[in-house]
């Protein structure tokens, strides 16, 4: 296609990058929901307490999880095979996660609408598992794309995965799964300890500066180990960046630390996770001293470079295969055609800045305290 | 191949998620839309009965919507799971309005509608009123992506077949945009969302009446509801789907399943209103109205209507020429620069899909016999019968709502509401016919596009996942139990709703109360 206006390398750049923001959107912004679910049980004690909570985040965490709904759109639209590939290989992980954001809906909607404590007991566990289950399992998978995953593609391009659930479970992906979790009860713990004063507020500060420690620690272990001892992957040859996309035909290496490799060739991106661990400090220190602002800027600085460390680490690679590596998924061979890659940038460059409008107008609208009078006034609340 | 108890099981989940999601779906387009007239006139006149009534059937709206979200994030996340060769294979085009429905609709109405529950006390009402309305507008928006989606699955327009990258790719976007299948389905959907959020309004407010409670709501209720209610049902009829099934082929095959019409008739045809099946499975006896079915399909009357047995000897003729195709396809594989193979390919390419139905008899489809073309080309045939009635149950109920809502309708604007009583009993007893009328409609669509998950383009048992059995007992027994276990507690609440009535806890007229608490004060 002549007609369109941006090459074909350019266009896949630019949506690994719009992959990015979309999956640090979600963590960021849904972030705060699922962390504070998180810490849900162990923050607030009273049904009372429970209710400030909820109500912390809930006029505005539907809007949160679009991110990721989005964020799953983005992926069939621009990296279709991605999408095919780690959906079905990953599939009882899916449902797990499937699971968690099923009752996180109804859990917050049903919850307030009946007094019984065993009811709200039940619906309190429900948000409570919403929150954790989906923080650990996308650092699961994280874990498992620095890996690689056991598929193979036929010359049809249809996918052979010889893995199961258990196989996910590796000591390193667990790993990525802790650092995720530990990330986002940080941010839920900022959110918390931004927006409510006395007990809760104190707990969540104690929980959020040993979850920011333990994202501290457990980043540079991993990072330790990605560059130390585990093998990466490594394309051979110049990639072909502008070919249609077919993931067959290529040379793929595996390599202790070739993970690394962008890292030694780009010394400057060695700033992502420098960035990551200075957000966490500065979310550990802020904590500590009640600079509310402030702990929620360093936590979700700290969230934008463990994700972004992520993604630049394994570029070009999107998904690799541990059978197979040729078949490996890269941003060069798994895009969408450029058409359908221009059309929909066009579209998220239209549709993102006005999303990112309207969704700060109704935060700055819903910003405030949270009271038990206010709850008790309005019959939708949770 | 995948297995095809996977197939099945794939299909029963896909259609047992689908199903239960729409239960919910329809409800939230028809109540968004009731609930911004309401405010509207509240804004408009400041009678506090209007809001008090945006309130209630607002905390109806929750609760359903609630189910709506948690049900339909599997839909998406199901292609990839299920499906990941459709997802492979069509996704260039299909995952392009999923992404635009997250982007320009489903953000708007998810982000917007924890103002309209919580915003009561904190804008001013003219505020609040837009946000009510852009809640409903996210939630259409969001119908017209998906339908645009579905609608390319039914008739797959502006794209083709890369050799290069083994997939459908999409060569024109606006032929995806404006596709004529799309359209029809979007306006007869939301139209049918409509019809259901007045009936259940309807419903409800004459169960008020009859007991003798909260008569003012009621009554204005009832107002609204019949008049949306009317209009809506006259579009789901007049404007319904039909008009976009003469569109392709593969939908003249659905007519003639759905009228079991197994020979070409005369023009015009005849609409078939009831049939028996005869042992062969054909129909034995039919009561028939001359004319309709070629009006109404065609918008003519003398453009025939292709039976069955003709639509099937025609698909044998496209097995045969995608063969065609296919051998060129392995051809371009042993060698990318085969000028003559390209030719061949570009020259049969729109029949691939047709082979490609031959995959269930064997995997080297270019060897294929006349007996196993013949075979395929049966399977394009879907069932017919509960096709048949799965129809004239839809457009029965189709025509019930029309001369429903019109005797309503008559009845508020005569300020008769409230006799006779038995005709109240009858609006409440109504209530379950939206949704049946509605899950037949997508049960036509989907099950009489089969063999089809892509008309034309991709089998359905072709696009599956290649997952073992125990992956799909878990999910869809796991999915089959939750959904249960919600939908019971979900009409639990409701039925708790509505039996409390109206809260009178609200009173948004005095000003913010002051912070009380130590334990709970604002940051920043």
């Amino acid at each position: 296609m002549s007609t369109i206006p941006l090459d074909y390398q350019t266009l896949r750049i630019l949506w690994w990058a719009l992959l990015g923001i979309l999956l640090i959107g979600f963590a960021v912004m849904g972030g705060r929901d699922l962390g504070v679910g998180t810490l849900l049980p162990f923050v607030a004690k009273t049904d009372e307490e429970r209710r400030v909570l909820i109500n912390l985040v809930g006029p505005t965490w539907e809007g949160n999880q679009v991110w990721l709904i989005l964020g799953g759109g983005a992926i069939f639209a621009a990296w279709p095979q991605l999408y095919a590939v780690s959906f079905s290989g990953f599939y009882i992980a899916m449902i797990a996660i499937l699971l968690a954001l099923i009752i996180r809906p109804v859990g917050f909607k049903f919850r307030g609408k009946v007094s019984d404590p065993r009811w709200r007991a039940t619906w309190d566990t429900a948000l409570f598992i919403g929150g954790f289950l989906p923080a650990l399992i996308f650092g699961v998978a994280v874990g498992n794309v620095f890996l690689g995953a056991p598929f193979q593609l036929d010359v049809t391009q249809r996918i052979t995965y010889s893995g199961n659930f258990f196989g996910l479970l590796t000591p390193f992906a667990l790993l990525c799964g802790l650092v995720s979790l530990s990330m986002i009860v940080t941010q839920g713990a900022a959110v918390i300890a931004g927006r409510t004063d006395g007990e809760i507020a104190e707990r969540a500060r104690k929980y959020g500066r040993w979850s920011a420690l333990a994202t501290i620690v457990l980043f540079v272990i991993g990072g330790l180990l990605v560059l130390y001892v585990l093998e990466g992957y490594r394309l051979i040859g110049p990639p072909r960046t502008i070919a249609p996309s077919n993931p067959l035909g290529k040379e793929v290496v595996r390599e202790v630390g070739a993970w690394g490799g962008n890292y030694g060739a780009m010394p400057w991106t060695m700033a992502l996770p420098i960035l990551a661990l200075f957000g966490s400090i500065v979310a550990w220190w802020a904590l500590g001293a009640r600079a509310r602002l402030v702990a929620l800027l360093g936590s979700s600085l700290a969230i934008f470079g463990i994700i972004a460390t992520a993604g630049l680490s394994l570029f070009p690679f999107l998904l690799p295969s541990s059978i197979d590596p040729q078949s490996s998924l890269t941003v060069w061979d798994a895009s969408s055609s450029q058409l359908t890659l221009f059309v929909m940038l066009c579209a998220a460059i239209v549709f993102l800045p006005i999303i990112i409008l309207y969704t700060s107008w109704v935060f700055r609208v819903m910003r405030g305290p949270v009271t038990t009078a206010s709850l008790n006034k309005n019959p939708n609340a949770y | 191949m995948v297995d095809p108890i996977v197939v099945d099981l794939s299909r029963i989940q896909f259609a047992a998620t689908a199903m239960y999601h729409f239960l919910f779906v329809p409800l939230t387009l028809g109540l968004s839309f009731v609930m911004a007239i309401m405010e509207s006139v509240y804004v408009m006149t400041g009678r506090v009965v209007w809001r008090k009534a945006t309130l209630f059937w607002g905390v109806l709206f929750g609760i359903n919507f609630a189910m709506g979200v948690a049900t339909g994030v599997v839909m998406e996340f199901q292609f990839g799971m299920n499906w990941s060769y459709y997802s492979h294979y069509v996704g260039d085009v299909f995952g392009a309005p999923l992404a635009m429905e997250g982007l320009m609709a489903f953000f708007l109405e998810a982000t917007l509608v924890g103002l309209f529950f919580f915003g009561w006390d904190r804008l001013k009402p003219v505020a609040h009123l837009a946000v009510t309305w852009l809640v409903a507008l996210g939630a259409n928006f969001s119908a017209l992506w998906i339908l645009i989606a579905n609608g390319w699955m039914q008739n797959p327009v502006g794209a083709a077949f890369n050799p290069d990258t083994m997939r459908m790719e999409v060569t024109d976007f606006m032929a995806v945009l404006f596709n004529p299948v799309a359209q029809a389905k979007f306006v007869h959907t939301v139209s049918a969302g409509y019809v259901c959020g007045a009936v259940f309004v309807l419903a409800v407010s004459a169960m008020f009446l009859l007991s003798g409670k909260h008569l003012e709501l009621a009554k204005r209720s009832i107002v609204v509801a019949a008049s949306f209610g009317l209009a809506s049902a006259l579009s789901v009829v007049v404007l319904g789907d039909e008009s976009g099934y003469v569109a392709t082929e593969h939908q003249k095959m659905k007519i003639a399943a759905m009228e079991a019409m197994y020979h070409t008739e005369p023009a015009p045809a005849a609409l078939t209103l009831f049939a028996i099946p005869g042992s062969d499975g054909r129909p034995a006896f039919e009561v028939q109205f001359p004319w309709v079915l070629g009006l109404i399909t065609t918008r003519s009357l003398d453009r025939d209507l292709p039976g069955i047995t003709e639509l099937t000897e025609h698909a044998a003729l496209r097995i045969a020429n995608g063969v065609e195709a296919y051998k060129a396809l392995n051809a371009l594989q042993a060698n990318r620069n085969d000028a003559t193979a390209r030719a061949g390919f570009d020259a049969a390419k729109a029949d691939l899909g047709y082979a490609l139905l031959l995959k269930k008899y064997r995997p080297d489809v270019e060897n294929a016999t006349g007996e196993e073309i013949a075979k395929a080309a049966l399977d394009t045939v879907p069932d017919v019968w509960p096709l048949f009635w799965s129809f004239r149950i839809m457009v029965g109920a189709g025509f019930f709502f029309i001369a429903f809502f019109a005797l309503w309708f008559w009845k508020a604007s005569t300020h008769r509401i409230e006799k006779p009583r038995w005709l109240l009993w009858v609006a409440v007893a109504v209530l379950p016919l939206p949704w049946i009328a509605i899950e037949a409609g997508w049960f036509i669509a989907e099950y009489g596009r089969q063999p089809w998950v892509v008309e034309g383009v991709l089998p359905t048992f072709y696009a599956a996942s290649g997952l073992n059995f125990w992956d799909l007992v878990i999910s869809l027994s796991f999915f089959m139990l939750l959904y249960t276990a919600l939908l019971i507690v979900m009409v639990w609440l409701m039925v708790r709703t509505i039996k409390h009535g109206p809260s009178d806890k609200l009173n948004f007229d005095q000003s913010i109360e002051p912070v009380e608490t130590a334990t709970i004060a604002p940051a920043k």
